[in-house]
C-alpha cells in the first residue's frame, strides 16, 4: 500500500510539473500581444512600458521567464512563499483573490454535491430495482432532459420563472443575491437556485450512472446466491447489491467536486455569485491573463489533488484494485 | 465469413440465432455487424424519432440560407433599428420576426439557424477528427503492440489524467486577446475549439480501440485471414476495422452532444466562436435580459437542449443496440 501511494504521489508530481509547463506555454509564449503594454493601461509611453518590461521579468530569455515563474509559484523557493502573478486590471496579487473567494466555491459545491447525492443515488436505486416500470422511464427521461441541458440555460430559465426581482413567480433570490446578502442565512438563501441548478445535472448523471451499474450487478452470481440462501430482497439489493454497484461513484464525486472547487465558472456566471469561477470568468472578459492563469494552475490543482485522494480512497475501499 | 464469426463474437449473436444453428436448421445468412447493429436500433422508437429530429436538422443548417429567404427573415448578422420599439428594447415573436429580435435587432430565428450551422459544424469535425486520430492511435498500438504500443498508451494516460478542458479554456481565452496566438497563426474561433475538442477525445477512443484490437488480432478468423497470405494491411483493413465500425460509430454518437455543450459552453464564456452567431454566445448576450426580452435566451437554449437530448437519445439507442445484454434488460 505505502509503494502505491509513494508511485501515486510520484505521478502528482509529474502532472502537476507538465501542467504547469503548459501554462507557462499557453498563457507566456503562445500569445503575441505584449503583457508589459496590457500592464501599462491606456496609452502608455514607451519609457514606461520598459519599466513595466524589466519589472515584469519579460526583458529575460524565455527559459529564464519560466525558471522564475516556477520559483514564483513554489512555496519556498524565492523568498515570496507561493506567488500566482498579478492581475493587470485590479493591480492585485492573483492569490489572495482567489483565496478570498474560495469559500464562496466551496459553500456552492458542497450543497450542491449534497443535494444531488440526496437526490441521484435514491433515483438511480429505485429505478435500478424497478427497471422498465413508469417510475424508471419518467426518471430516466427526465434524467437525460438535466444532462441534454446546459447548465447556464437552466439557470437562466430558472432565474426567469424565480427570480424574487424579474421571475413570473418571484419566490427565490436570484441574481447578484449572493453579494447583496449580509448573514449566513441570507447566502444560504441566495444559493438555492444556483444548488438546485448545479444539482440537478449532476443527479441525472449520478442516477443513471448508479441505475447501470447497479442492474449490472444485479446479475451477478453472488446476488443469485446471497437470495438462494434467502436473504431478504431489501438485505440483497442494499447489503450486495448497492454496496458493489456504489463505489466507482466515489471516482466520480472526488472528480467532480475537483472540478467544482476549481471554480464553477458557469453557474457562478449565470446567477453572479463573487466565487474563483465568477473571477475567472470577470478575467476572460477582460483578457486579464495573470489571473486566468492563475485559475487555472488553481483548478487543475484540485482536479489532480482530488483524483489522488479518489486513487487512495479506492483502494482502500475496493478490495479488487490493484496495487 | 471471416467477418461474420468476428461480429457474433463482438456483438453477442442473439440466442435466437445460436438456438437455430444448434438445432441445425438452415444455416442464417450471415448479417454483418452494422446489420445486426441496425435491426437492433430500429426498434427503438424514441431513438428513431431522435434520429429523424437530427436528419431534418442537418437538412435545416444545410439550407438554413433558403430557409432565411422562404420565411423572408433579414441575414443573421444584420443589425436594424426598425426593428426595436420606442425605447429602444428588442421587440418579441412577430409575423416578421419569428423569434423576435436581439438589442441591436438582429434577426433571432436567422441567428438560431445560423447557430445550428456553428453547432453541427463544430462538433461533427471535432468528433470526426477526434474518431480518425483515435482509430489510427488505437490500432497501431493495439495490433503492432512492442514501443510503439507503450509509447502511445503513455500519452494516452497522461492525457487523460490531465485538466484537458480547464487547460483549454485557458487557451482559448489566451488566445482570445485582440492578438491572437502564435503572432496570428493561431486565432480564436473555430480552429481553437476543434483543437480542445480533438485533444480531450481521442484519448477515449485510443484506448477502446487499443483494447478491441488486442483482442480481435488474436482471433481465428484473423489466423485464418493471415494463414491465407493476407498482409498487415489487408488484416486491418478487411479483417479488424469492419468489426469496430459499430463501437466507433457508438461512440461517436455519445461525443458529439458532449462536443455541442462543449462549443456553446465556450462560446457562452466568450473565448469559442468569434464572428458568427452561435447558440452559446447568442445566451451570454441574453443573460442580461432576460427580464424584458425572454425569447432572446429561449429560443437558442431550447435550440441547444432539443439538439443535444437529440444526440443523447440517439447515443444511448446505439449503445443498447450494440450492447443489447445491457439495462434495457427486465
Amino acid at each position: 500500500m505505502a509503494a502505491y501511494i509513494a508511485r501515486r504521489l510520484l505521478w502528482v508530481v509529474f502532472l502537476l510539473f507538465t501542467i504547469t509547463c503548459i501554462t507557462f506555454v499557453i498563457f507566456s509564449v503562445l500569445p503575441s500581444g505584449d503583457p508589459a503594454v496590457a500592464r501599462a493601461g491606456r496609452s502608455p509611453s514607451p519609457q514606461l512600458v520598459e519599466v513595466i518590461r524589466v519589472q515584469l521579468g519579460l526583458d529575460k530569455s524565455k527559459p529564464e521567464q519560466f525558471i522564475n515563474y516556477i520559483g514564483d509559484i513554489l512555496p519556498f523557493v524565492g523568498g515570496n512563499g507561493i506567488y500566482l502573478g498579478f492581475s493587470y486590471q485590479n493591480n492585485t496579487d492573483v492569490l489572495p483573490e482567489i483565496l478570498e473567494r474560495l469559500p464562496v466555491t466551496i459553500f456552492l459545491a458542497t450543497g450542491a454535491v449534497i443535494l444531488w447525492l440526496s437526490i441521484g443515488i435514491p433515483l438511480g436505486v429505485l429505478s435500478a430495482v424497478k427497471t422498465g416500470s413508469a417510475l424508471d422511464r419518467i426518471a430516466m427521461g427526465i434524467a437525460l432532459l438535466f444532462i441534454s441541458a446546459p447548465v447556464y440555460f437552466f439557470g437562466l430559465v430558472a432565474l426567469y420563472l424565480f427570480d424574487d426581482q424579474i421571475g413570473i413567480w418571484p419566490i427565490l433570490p436570484g441574481n447578484s443575491a449572493y453579494g447583496e446578502a449580509d448573514s449566513l442565512l441570507g447566502k444560504a438563501e441566495a444559493l438555492i437556485m444556483p444548488w438546485c441548478v448545479l444539482a440537478a445535472a449532476f443527479a441525472a448523471i449520478y442516477a443513471r450512472f448508479l441505475r447501470g451499474n447497479l442492474i449490472d450487478t444485479l446479475q451477478e452470481d453472488y446476488i443469485r446466491t446471497a437470495r438462494a440462501k434467502g436473504l431478504s430482497e431489501r438485505r440483497v439489493i442494499f447489503r450486495h447489491g448497492v454496496r458493489a454497484a456504489i463505489t466507482p461513484i466515489v471516482t466520480l464525486l472526488g472528480l467532480d467536486i475537483g472540478i467544482l472547487l476549481g471554480g464553477a465558472i458557469l453557474t457562478e456566471t449565470v446567477f453572479n455569485i463573487p466565487g474563483i469561477g465568477r473571477y475567472a470568468f470577470n478575467a476572460i472578459t477582460v483578457s486579464d491573463l495573470p489571473v486566468i492563469q492563475g485559475t487555472v494552475l488553481f483548478g487543475a490543482f484540485f482536479i489532480v489533488m482530488m483524483s489522488l485522494i479518489v486513487d487512495i480512497l479506492y483502494a482502500f475501499i475496493d478490495p479488487r484494485v490493484r496495487y | 465469413m471471416s467477418t461474420g464469426t468476428g461480429a457474433s463474437d463482438l456483438l453477442h449473436a442473439d440466442d435466437h440465432g445460436i438456438d437455430q444453428i444448434v438445432a441445425g436448421e438452415a444455416p442464417v445468412a450471415a448479417r454483418s455487424p452494422l446489420a445486426l447493429f441496425w435491426r437492433r436500433f430500429r426498434k427503438d422508437k424514441v431513438a428513431l424519432v431522435a434520429l429523424t429530429f437530427i436528419v431534418l436538422l442537418v437538412l435545416v443548417a444545410i439550407l438554413a440560407p433558403v430557409i432565411r429567404n422562404l420565411v423572408g427573415a433579414p441575414p443573421p448578422g444584420q443589425t436594424s433599428t426598425d426593428a426595436l420599439d420606442d425605447f429602444g428594447l428588442p421587440q418579441g415573436p412577430t409575423s416578421e420576426h419569428l423569434f423576435g429580435v436581439d438589442s441591436i435587432g438582429r434577426d433571432i430565428f436567422a441567428r438560431v439557424l445560423d447557430g445550428a450551422r456553428v453547432s453541427l459544424l463544430v462538433a461533427f469535425i471535432g468528433t470526426g477528427l477526434s474518431v480518425t486520430i483515435g482509430v489510427t492511435l488505437g490500432m497501431i498500438a493495439g495490433f503492432f503492440r512492442g514501443w510503439v504500443d507503450t509509447l502511445i498508451a503513455r500519452v494516452i494516460d497522461i492525457l487523460l489524467a490531465f485538466p484537458v478542458l480547464l487547460l483549454g479554456l485557458g487557451l482559448a481565452s489566451a488566445c482570445s486577446t485582440k492578438d491572437g496566438c502564435l503572432g496570428g497563426a493561431l486565432e480564436p474561433g473555430l480552429t481553437i475549439v476543434i483543437f480542445i475538442i480533438v485533444l480531450s477525445n481521442w484519448p477515449y477512443v485510443a484506448r477502446i480501440i487499443r483494447g478491441q484490437v488486442l483482442s480481435l488480432r488474436e482471433k481465428e478468423f484473423v489466423e485464418a485471414s493471415r494463414s491465407l497470405g493476407a498482409g498487415n494491411m489487408r488484416i486491418i483493413f478487411r479483417e479488424i476495422l469492419p468489426n469496430l465500425v459499430a463501437p466507433i460509430i457508438v461512440y461517436a454518437s455519445l461525443f458529439i452532444p458532449a462536443n455541442i455543450l462543449l462549443e456553446a459552453a465556450l462560446s457562452f464564456l466568450g473565448v469559442g466562436v468569434t464572428g458568427q452567431a452561435s447558440w452559446g454566445q447568442m445566451l451570454s448576450e441574453a443573460t442580461g435580459k432576460i427580464d424584458t426580452a425572454w425569447w432572446y435566451m429561449f429560443f437558442p437554449g431550447m435550440a441547444l437542449l432539443l439538439t443535444v437530448l437529440a444526440f443523447n437519445l440517439v447515443g444511448d439507442g446505439m449503445q443498447d443496440a450494440l450492447n443489447p445484454k445491457g439495462n434495457k434488460q427486465k
